[in-house]
């Protein structure tokens, strides 16, 4: 019982964000409306950004600025008093490159819109098969 | 589809769960991701170029590359969001609608027709019913350069406190987005025009590419910033410090450009008239 306790208390974080993605996955599949689509696209994108940020953590540090100032006399950096600043980096950019992605994959959708008149999938390619 | 897609999703989602069990605990110190290169950013990142803000120091310098090329796919999005949706402005000769500022009534100007009123009272419109609402408008008429003011603060203080060029540029743009979604498009692209935006991105990239190439030119390798010692004072590590906050400031701004510039496509559907 402890054990299963346990997994759950140092696992739980990664669960959640499995089913963030996957609900992300299944809209992008099953969905038929493309808006719909690029939305899972992005609650996908939000996981994995959450993912990222969670490996950073680490027990009783604080943020990855060191400590500084006139007064606090210039001693050696303990790494482990500090979250880890890599996996902010990394998701500070995707954050911004998603959002921007987000806006071309929206023109796309308004460009279809435009050409078809729908945002449905299957009446999109009915649509093409008739042409 | 769906009972397809709920399989494929059922058996991937097992498939991650039953990877976890290999994942270190949630918030392990000694987990694998904290303990081979960025400890060494953490305990020499004061040393080596005077900031302390560890992601900052990372973000310009130690990883200045990736972040270099991840302003180029904001530009390039910012491009292709142009390209798809931007039609050129046709002259209008055929009926217009004016609102008058004061009362709210919407004027329908025929074909040809001319307004002898002053045009200072008038504000051009492209539907019978705009909203139009006083307190919204007032409201964030007094909080936008409030947040324009704070966006450049997050820019300038990235070095010591949380924020950066890409947290900075995203508060510039909302402000401006802000300012076409509680008035209209129109009065957002007189205050900041299509050109203006379409040439902080671009611009933002060159000064950031601009700044390693200056290393480049003083001798140094791309990027290094210790090359800008012989240009600005303080020495090298001083200099390092220094070039961070040039590459952020180009990054702001491609940022900035790149945000105002997608929404005013989107929002519009590349018209530039009165957007959503």
């Amino acid at each position: 019982m402890e054990a299963v306790l346990n997994l759950i208390i140092e696992k739980y974080n990664y669960w959640i964000y499995i089913t963030l993605m996957m609900i992300g996955l299944y809209a992008m599949i099953a969905k038929n409306n493309l808006v719909k689509k690029i939305v899972g696209m992005n609650i996908f994108q939000t996981a994995v950004i959450l993912f990222y940020v969670s490996t950073g953590v680490k027990k009783g540090a604080t943020i990855p600025i060191i400590e500084h100032g006139h007064d606090v006399a210039h001693q050696a950096v303990r790494a482990a008093d500090y979250i880890n600043p890599l996996p902010h980096v990394l998701m500070l950019t995707a954050i911004v490159v998603s959002v921007a992605t987000l806006g071309v994959a929206l023109a796309i959708a308004i460009k279809v819109y435009h050409r078809y008149q729908t945002l449905e999938e299957d009446e999109i390619l009915e649509q093409i098969r008739e042409l | 589809m769906k009972t397809l897609g709920l399989i494929i999703v059922g058996l991937v989602g097992a498939g991650l769960v039953y990877a976890t069990i290999d994942f270190p605990p949630f918030g392990d110190p000694k987990s694998p991701a904290s303990l081979h290169v960025s400890p060494r950013y953490l305990e020499k990142t004061v040393e080596e170029t005077a900031v302390p803000n560890a992601v900052t120091s990372v973000l310009g310098d130690y990883r200045g590359f990736d972040t270099m090329f991840e302003t180029t796919v904001i530009f390039c999005a910012g491009v292709a969001c142009f390209l798809l949706l931007r039609i050129p402005r046709r002259r209008s000769s055929g009926p217009r609608q004016y609102r008058h500022r004061l009362t709210g009534l919407t004027f329908r100007i025929k074909e040809g027709g001319e307004i002898f009123l002053p045009l200072r009272e008038f504000e051009p419109v492209d539907s019978i019913w705009t909203p139009h609402d006083f307190i919204i408008e007032k409201v964030c008429r007094y909080l936008i350069p409030f947040i324009q003011l704070f966006g450049l603060y997050v820019i300038a203080h990235g070095h010591h406190s949380p924020g950066g060029g890409f947290q900075g540029g995203v508060i510039l743009g909302a402000s401006i987005i802000l300012l076409s979604v509680s008035h209209n498009l129109r009065t957002a692209l007189n205050r900041m025009g299509e050109k203006i935006s379409a040439l902080f991105s671009p611009v933002g990239v060159f000064i950031f590419a601009g700044t390693g190439a200056l290393c480049l030119v003083l001798g140094y390798r791309f990027l290094d910033y210790q090359a800008l010692a012989a240009l600005l004072p303080g020495g090298p590590i001083m200099a390092r410090s220094h070039g961070i906050l040039l590459v952020e400031v180009g990054v702001g701004m491609a940022v900035m450009g790149t945000m105002v510039w997608i929404f005013k496509n989107l929002a519009s559907r590349g018209r530039y008239d009165e957007g959503l």
